[in-house]
């Protein structure tokens, strides 16, 4: 993954992100940047806020202070919880995608798989049957789901093709941000390993940047060029993915990272 | 006649016409918008035309001439106790000549003959919502018509096409108001939709279970949905109605007998009628001046 970083500007920068429940914390005063084409990962436990911060990041949750600005195409940052719902909605289904770690949280389970890709064609105006049926074709070949399956529901899916053609469905319209929550999880190890290959060799491919929430370390380590660890909805350390998988500082990282069994 | 005199004028008591007229106004005034209002309990199951009454209610009035069709005929239970409860509540006139009514009920069809300015049409819609089978939340569903999100119902006929090789929608084929809101037609066969398109008469759509009234005013763009590669297009009828021979008219098919024998009648009864009446004579049709 060899993109020119140099004379680049940010895609996102967070500043002074928090989230409070009411009394209770999700996730406290988080700020960072995202380079376009950059990989980063969010671990820590259950209940330490990565699932807040997610949602908050990709303006499904309304942060209770603090900025996201937003690189949009034509090069203006935009905080995107100024935007309107009309901007945002737009903004979500085309610029940006979001991978559930439960496929049917992001499928229509009820619609063909060529459908499920081509609907965010549908929706930024694509009028050409061919030309859909074609790109999700092309889609599905992508995440090695046989052309034969484009007319077949979801629902007759295993669960790690559910999840190949979730990915299809969000990468279509060229994103350049893509959420992902737990993207491997809920899936046996076999085919995890396979999803997390696919997925690095698309994020490389296209040069997305991408923001991965997971507690599994070991995915934060295949896809992930930097890290963030969080703890009690605060980020205790943050950086270069080896470095931190490697020589972790804080004592809860290096507790972390010794509590993976090994092998 | 005292045996109706406890009712109001056409049956709704004056507030509740008000309310419907002020939704219709709505209505009238964003093409394609389905307003909501507080449908009212009638004297008639849910689904037999509850939000089409309604409506005809609000607007009748004494002078009007009432015309009612059921899947385009005069002569179905629906059409029969509708025309016959307006003739008992507003003593109105009724008719079941197209050209000599000022307002039709229809449920399912939209009559042959244009109809001309002054005229109104009045559906009976059982679903409103024409993203409802795609998208069942209708908090979701409204957000969708506020942003003119359609895409959704692009992938209806997209899955329509790849099953079937085309689109297969026959009824309630959906279509664009005015360029903005994508509207449900009722349930009427696409075979109709181009009737909408810069029709002379008010179209009023009433749904009485689901609370919803929407309209097409005369001079509307109507325009059904479809890919550039599959246009829209109506059913062709290999043959002409066996009764009045009318061509590029919509015809049912009719069972004759347990042998496979059937044939083909002008599904606007009316239609039929005064083409008879005016000598034309279908395959299985009698010559009128016989009798």
């Amino acid at each position: 993954m060899s993109h020119d970083l140099s004379n680049q500007e940010p895609l996102l920068r967070v500043e002074g992100l928090t989230k409070y429940y009411g009394a209770r914390l999700g996730c406290a005063d988080v700020n960072f940047e995202l380079w376009p084409g950059e990989v980063l990962a969010i671990v820590g436990e259950s209940g330490s806020g990565k699932t807040t911060l997610l949602n908050s990041l990709s303006a499904t949750l309304e942060p209770t202070s603090g900025r996201t600005l937003y690189r949009m195409r034509d090069e203006q940052w935009r905080n995107i919880y100024e935007l309107s719902e009309a901007e945002r909605r737009f903004l979500v289904r085309t610029d940006w995608g979001f991978v559930h770690q439960n496929p049917a949280d992001g499928l229509r389970m009820t619609v063909s798989a060529g459908a499920n890709v081509g609907e965010r064609l549908m929706a930024v105006g694509d009028r050409n049957y061919g030309h859909i049926r074609e790109t999700a074709l092309d889609w599905l070949g992508r995440v090695e789901i046989a052309a034969d399956r484009i007319d077949d529901q979801p629902r007759s899916f295993s669960g790690g093709m559910r999840q190949r053609l979730q990915i299809a469905r969000n990468l279509v319209t060229g994103p350049r941000l893509v959420f992902m929550d737990e993207p491997t999880g809920g899936l046996d190890v076999s085919v995890q390993a396979r999803l997390l290959d696919l997925l690095r060799g698309l994020v490389g491919e296209l040069g997305l940047a991408a923001i991965v929430v997971t507690h599994d370390l070991a995915v934060a380590r295949l896809l992930s060029h930097r890290m963030m660890v969080m703890k009690d909805g605060r980020v205790i350390e943050a950086g270069l993915t080896d470095r931190v998988l490697d020589d972790p500082r804080e004592p809860y990282t290096q507790l972390l990272v010794s509590s993976i069994l090994q092998v | 006649m005292n045996a109706v005199a406890s009712y109001n004028f056409a049956y709704l008591d004056e507030q509740t016409k008000r309310m419907i007229r002020r939704a219709i106004l709505k209505a009238i005034a964003i093409p394609g918008y389905q307003v909501p209002f507080s449908s009212r309990e009638m004297p008639m199951p849910y689904g037999w035309g509850t939000g089409g009454v309604q409506v005809t209610a609000s607007i009748i009035g004494p002078d009007d001439v009432l015309k009612v069709i059921d899947q385009g005929a005069d002569d179905t239970t629906n059409a029969v106790s509708i025309r016959a409860f307006f003739a008992k509540v507003a003593q109105v006139a009724t008719t079941t000549h197209t050209a000599d009514a000022t307002i039709i009920q229809t449920r399912h069809r939209i009559p042959e003959k244009a109809l001309g300015e002054g005229q109104i049409l009045v559906y009976q819609v059982p679903i409103p919502e024409p993203l409802r089978f795609l998208e069942p939340r209708e908090t979701e569903t409204r957000k969708m018509h506020a942003l003119e999100e359609y895409g959704l119902m692009h992938v209806k006929l997209y899955e329509d096409i790849a099953r079937h090789g085309r689109i297969a929608t026959t009824y309630a084929y959906p279509v664009k108001v005015e360029g903005r809101y994508v509207m449900d037609p009722s349930p009427t066969p696409k075979f109709d939709n181009p009737k909408m398109h810069m029709s002379a008469a008010l179209q009023l759509f009433g749904a009485g279970r689901e609370h919803r009234i929407y309209a097409v005013p005369p001079w509307t763009e109507v325009v059904s949905l479809d890919f550039e590669d599959h246009p829209f297009e109506i059913q062709h009828f290999e043959e002409p109605c066996a009764l009045c021979g009318a061509e590029q008219v919509y015809l049912d098919e009719v069972i004759l007998n347990d042998r496979g024998g059937h044939m083909y009648v002008c599904s606007d009864t009316d239609n039929c009628e005064e083409r008879r009446e005016a000598g034309h004579v279908g395959s299985l049709g009698v010559k009128e001046a016989a009798e």
